[in-house]
């Protein structure tokens, strides 16, 4: 493999774990509290609003319904407005992080759902508020859970990266449709894609490694 | 309308003055909506008065109601009807912010203890010190009484994994005791625990109440809970309390139906089955009467059937006994079969000298 193959291949991985690194934080800035919303808003629950509820739930399902590439070309002057331009690995982080946004917030509320209601029910007899419940006994409780989750959505989001390579987004997806598919050249594409599995190998056990850690449900040796 | 009498202090020895009790329930209702669009009645004009400093155990079979009672006291649950008052205040008006702040003085413990998993025992005790706003060197000074009090300090850093379930609820009840509460609530804090366990935490739950001077509440479906550590016990069947009062009342002279059942439960109480199975209710000539004996206190000791045997010539048949403590108290029961011909000759015996018998029927 040649220098320059060898160049665009780490500044491609580079553009990658950008574009992932950054719409993983901004979603899971906004998707933590939509799930923890959504999991605490039905019916009887610490902040009911089964209405708002039911709308959340039936927009993120909206979300999540939409194709990616279809996203994608449907944000883009929304995506404009955002970042200033539709093309490049800036622009590719606006839809990489509405489509990321809503899958983190059910992986949360999934992970909250978790957590055993009678640790609800005790820290409302000891006086929590229910903000209390959420910061001191649904988070910290859930916590396995949501580390599981969001390394889900890593890995996901390394596979939506390489989509935004069709509007120009850069990245290892790109890189390989262009040289690997495009211009013929198999190494290429083989480089990409063992690039990626690499990756998604990392987070995985990243991921496997810190959730087991905060677990305390389970007895360590 | 005059303020029930209640103990002041822990023995019931010591000056008997009317005080107004700690948490006072009345003609509490509550109804939730059922599946099918039917009200479902959990509880139905409920009065029960708990004295400041006692222990008082409600007993009940799943579904009688007890969960729901309980949970009203500190308000997870709002009365349908009704008043439910805690230290003077009636938990079921007052607005979310002063309730929240009500329940500090009101612990609960649970049946699955309700620990965080990823908290350990000393930070699980700290949390409602926490959620209250004590600064730190406080909660670390309250929780190292706490935990020694509870006799867990040398556990202060395991996580609930690692602790044994008896373990698991003395961190529970260190926990309910964090805020200093005036009343101890307990849901059936010792069901998922075994019989020598159990022990333990009623021994320990009346020493708090002891030393503390803290008023509990508990419900239960175990006579044995409430045999070892209540003092008095309301019975609830069917949402509505169908007999209450003095332990060792209620027990030895059972009025209703369930606290009947709940008594033979209790070894020494159910008949053989030998006997069981050949009881018929009409006395056929010939057969023999089937009679419980109740000693209660001075009487545990009397060689009661020596002088029937003596006095009146009737030798009686003994069948089963036991002899049992209730709330401290001796009580013996003794099952007996006499000839049927001299059935009424016994039982005024028997009366005469202040012991309760009951005909439990014929063997052939």
């Amino acid at each position: 493999m040649s220098p320059e193959m060898i160049n665009l291949i780490a500044a491609s991985t580079g553009e990658t774990l950008y574009m992932v690194a950054v719409s993983a934080l901004i979603a899971t800035l906004f998707g933590l509290p939509l799930g923890v919303f959504l999991a605490t808003s039905g019916k009887g629950e610490l902040f009911a609003a089964p209405w708002v509820n039911r709308v959340l739930g039936v927009v993120v399902n909206a979300t999540r319904s939409t194709p990616f590439i279809i996203l994608v070309v449907a944000i883009i002057p929304f995506t404009r407005l955002i970042a200033g331009t539709s093309i490049g690995t800036n622009a590719a982080i606006v839809p990489l992080t509405i489509a990321a946004t809503p899958f983190i917030a059910r992986l949360i509320e999934g992970a909250i759902r978790e957590v055993d209601q009678g640790l609800i029910e005790a820290a409302r007899a000891f006086g929590a508020t229910p903000l209390q419940i959420v910061l001191k006994v649904l988070i910290p409780e859930a916590l396995p859970g949501i580390v599981l989750g969001l390394t889900l959505a890593i890995v996901s989001l390394l596979g939506f990266s390489a989509m935004v390579g069709a509007v120009g987004g850069g990245g290892l997806g790109d890189l390989g449709i262009r040289y690997g598919y495009q211009r013929f050249m198999p190494e290429m594409m083989l480089a990409v894609v063992v690039v990626l599995i690499v990756l998604v190998q990392a987070v995985q056990s990243i991921g496997d490694r810190l959730a087991r850690r905060l677990n305390k449900r389970i007895r360590h040796a | 309308m005059n303020a029930p009498l209640g103990y002041i202090g822990d023995k019931p020895s010591q000056r008997l003055i009317p005080v107004e009790p700690i948490v006072r329930l009345e003609k509490v209702s509550k109804t939730f909506p059922g599946r099918d669009g039917q009200p479902v009645t959990a509880l139905r004009e409920i009065d029960l008065a708990v004295p400041q400093g006692s222990i008082l155990g409600v007993i009940g079979r799943s579904g009688a109601g007890k969960s729901t009672l309980i949970r009203l006291v500190n308000g997870l649950e709002k009365p349908s009807s009704g008043k439910v008052i805690v230290d003077g205040a009636d938990i079921a008006a007052l607005p979310e912010a002063a309730l929240r702040h009500a329940r500090r003085s009101i612990g609960m413990i649970f049946q699955h203890f309700n620990l965080l998993s990823s908290r350990t025992a000393a930070q699980n005790i700290a949390l409602p010190l926490e959620v209250a706003g004590y600064d730190k060197a406080e909660i670390r000074a309250r929780v190292e009484e706490l935990l020694a009090l509870v006799g867990l300090s040398d556990k202060r850093n395991r996580y609930p994994s690692e602790l044994s379930g008896g373990q698991k609820q003395r961190v529970g009840i260190a926990r309910a005791l964090a805020t200093k509460p005036k009343v101890l609530l307990s849901d059936e804090a010792t069901s998922a625990l075994d019989p020598e366990t159990t022990r333990s935490i009623l021994d320990l739950l009346a020493r708090i109440n002891d030393e503390l001077g803290l008023t509990i509440l508990l419900i239960t479906h175990e006579m044995a809970v409430i045999r070892n550590i209540a003092r008095e016990v309301a019975v609830i069947e069917g949402g509505r309390i169908v007999e209450q009062g003095d332990v060792f009342e209620v027990f030895t002279r059972p009025q209703h139906e369930v606290t009947r059942s709940f008594l033979a439960d209790e070894s020494g109480r159910a008949l053989p089955p030998y006997v069981q199975s050949r009881l018929t209710p009409e006395a056929t000539p010939g057969s023999q009467a089937v009679i419980r004996i109740g000693f209660r206190g001075p009487h545990a000791t009397d060689p009661v059937l020596a002088r029937l045997a003596r006095d009146l010539a009737i030798e009686a048949n003994i069948l089963s006994g036991s002899v049992d403590e209730i709330a401290g108290r001796p009580f013996g029961t003794l099952v007996v079969g006499v000839p049927e011909a001299s059935v009424s000759t016994t039982l005024d015996f028997l009366n005469k000298h202040g012991l309760d018998t009951e005909v439990l029927g014929y063997v052939a």
